[in-house]
């Protein structure tokens, strides 16, 4: 297997490949340039977003490679606030060295905002912090306010 | 759990036997009269962003009842809220100078990350000062739950399986719903008697009835009067609704008089949360099963025991 990432239904490459770095597949479409912000890729990183690509999975999907940067676990929880369903390819010389499946974490610290517009995080300079109370549908309540933020009404900081 | 320097924050944070830990010392104060020299040397300083007389004036009584020194300042004005200060820079700057800090402000969580903010000072080597809430926004209120479960102890001679009617707004009444969670710890028999676009939220009936609690909702006062050990009345305010004639059609209904609590036992206790509007007609005022005074004035040994206990002048 290569790092290469294929349009899904034609095996036909239409995002060329990297050869160090991380692949991240399978975003809902219309997310990848939003995950990619959230991530704090679009400085001065190498950045390749597929857009609306076929997927035989989910009919349409995002994509996001970085050449040259290794995402970690911190990355992956973020993602799967937004991606449930999205993969990661760590590549490493052309090839696939290691592949993910994300997770949203049981503390969601800083990336997420509480929908109760009264809470001392939305008012204030104050990081957010969550317990996830359930992933599927994705429940999370906040440290300060107790409020339970659903996965529908879930806004990114930034 | 220990309570020297604990915050408190959310009713939630508290076990059965913390409350009853908080009672036994309250209770101890009602019978044999306030130690004025425990807090002596302390000082407590008394934040309040929003007015609230009722709740200062009890703290503040509380506080010196047992001889701390109080300081404190209420409503932003004229304060440095007003030129912009954060509440972090406020609560920084205030630990300095006291032992312990009541806080009273309108945004909701403001309380939990006030504690934050004097742990964290720990951390430079200041000893850590307790924060107690007087209510933060519409989210908690954690010492009027208290001392509602102590009027209940102390008027019942029990917590532990009592009937308790909830009556008026509770679906968005802060006080109704911390009761609720606290009262599913001793095994309360809840009923919530509302209008249909004021009852009581699904999250607290499911969690209720995770905790096995029973529980029934009523739209009429007279279904539940005779039955209740507690009757719990609350403000229906007349913003929740979408025009004053659906208002007028429930606010009869909600209400309470003289007359109605004749159909209650004699043993029942009629409270509130105060202030009343006109939810309790002025004539049951005087009625033996009317509480909400009394019940008011169970805040000052409750604070005064919460105070001696997180600043370690109590076991
Ligand atoms: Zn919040």
């Amino acid at each position: 297997m290569t790092g290469q990432i294929q349009d899904d239904s034609k095996k036909k490459l239409i995002v060329s490949p990297i050869e160090n770095g991380t692949v991240v597949d399978h975003l809902p479409p219309g997310t990848a340039v939003k995950i990619a912000q959230m991530l704090g890729l679009m400085g001065d990183s190498i950045v390749i977003i597929g857009q609306n690509l076929k997927s035989t999975k989910f009919g349409r999907k995002d994509l996001i490679k970085v050449e040259g940067k290794f995402l970690g676990e911190p990355e992956f929880n973020k993602i799967a606030l937004l991606a449930p369903n999205a993969t990661v390819n760590i590549v490493r010389d052309s090839a696939i060295t290691e592949k993910r499946h994300v997770a949203v974490p049981d503390f969601v610290e800083r990336v997420a905002l509480c929908a109760n517009t009264n809470c001392i995080t939305n008012k204030e300079n104050v990081p957010t912090r969550f317990i996830t109370a359930s992933r599927s549908p994705l429940i999370m309540v906040c440290n300060y306010c107790g409020y339970e933020t659903k996965g529908e009404e879930l806004k990114l900081k930034g | 759990m220990n309570f020297t320097n604990r915050d408190v924050v959310s009713i939630k944070d508290f076990s059965k036997q913390d409350l009853e830990k908080v009672f036994s010392i309250a209770g101890g104060f009602a019978k044999n009269g306030y130690d004025r020299k425990l807090l002596k040397g302390k000082r407590v300083g008394l934040l309040f962003y929003e007015p609230s007389t009722r709740t200062r004036m009890s703290f503040d009584t509380a506080a010196q009842t047992i001889g701390a020194d109080t300081i404190w300042f209420a409503g932003p004005e004229g304060t440095s809220v007003m030129k912009g200060e954060t509440l972090k820079d406020t609560i920084e700057t205030v630990a300095n100078y006291v032992d312990a800090i009541i806080l009273r402000h309108p945004f909701d969580g403001s309380a939990r990350w006030a504690a934050e903010i004097t742990t964290r000072r720990t951390r430079r080597g200041a000893p850590k000062v307790p924060i107690i809430s007087g209510g933060d926004g519409k989210n908690e209120h954690p010492t009027q739950t208290m001392l509602d479960l102590y009027s209940m102890l102390i008027t019942q001679g029990r917590i532990e399986s009592l009937n308790v009617a909830l009556i008026g707004d509770l679906k968005y009444g802060r006080t109704v719903h911390s009761l609720s969670y606290a009262l599913s710890m001793y095994n309360a028999r809840l009923s919530f008697v509302a209008p249909d676009m004021l009852q009581i939220p699904s999250h607290i009936t499911s969690f209720l009835d995770r905790c096995g609690i029973k529980h029934s909702e009523h739209s009429r006062i007279e279904d539940v009067i005779a039955d209740a050990d507690i009757v719990y009345m609350t403000r229906i305010q007349k913003e929740r609704f979408p025009d004053e004639n659906e208002y007028n059609k429930v606010k009869g209904l909600y209400r309470i008089s003289k007359s109605m609590l004749s159909a209650a036992k004699p043993t029942m206790r009629l409270m509130h949360p105060l202030p009343r509007v006109d939810e309790i007609t002025l004539d049951a005022d005087d009625d033996p099963r009317a509480y909400y005074f009394q019940q008011a004035g169970n805040g000052v040994p409750i604070r005064a025991a919460l105070l001696a206990l997180v600043m370690g002048a109590c076991e």
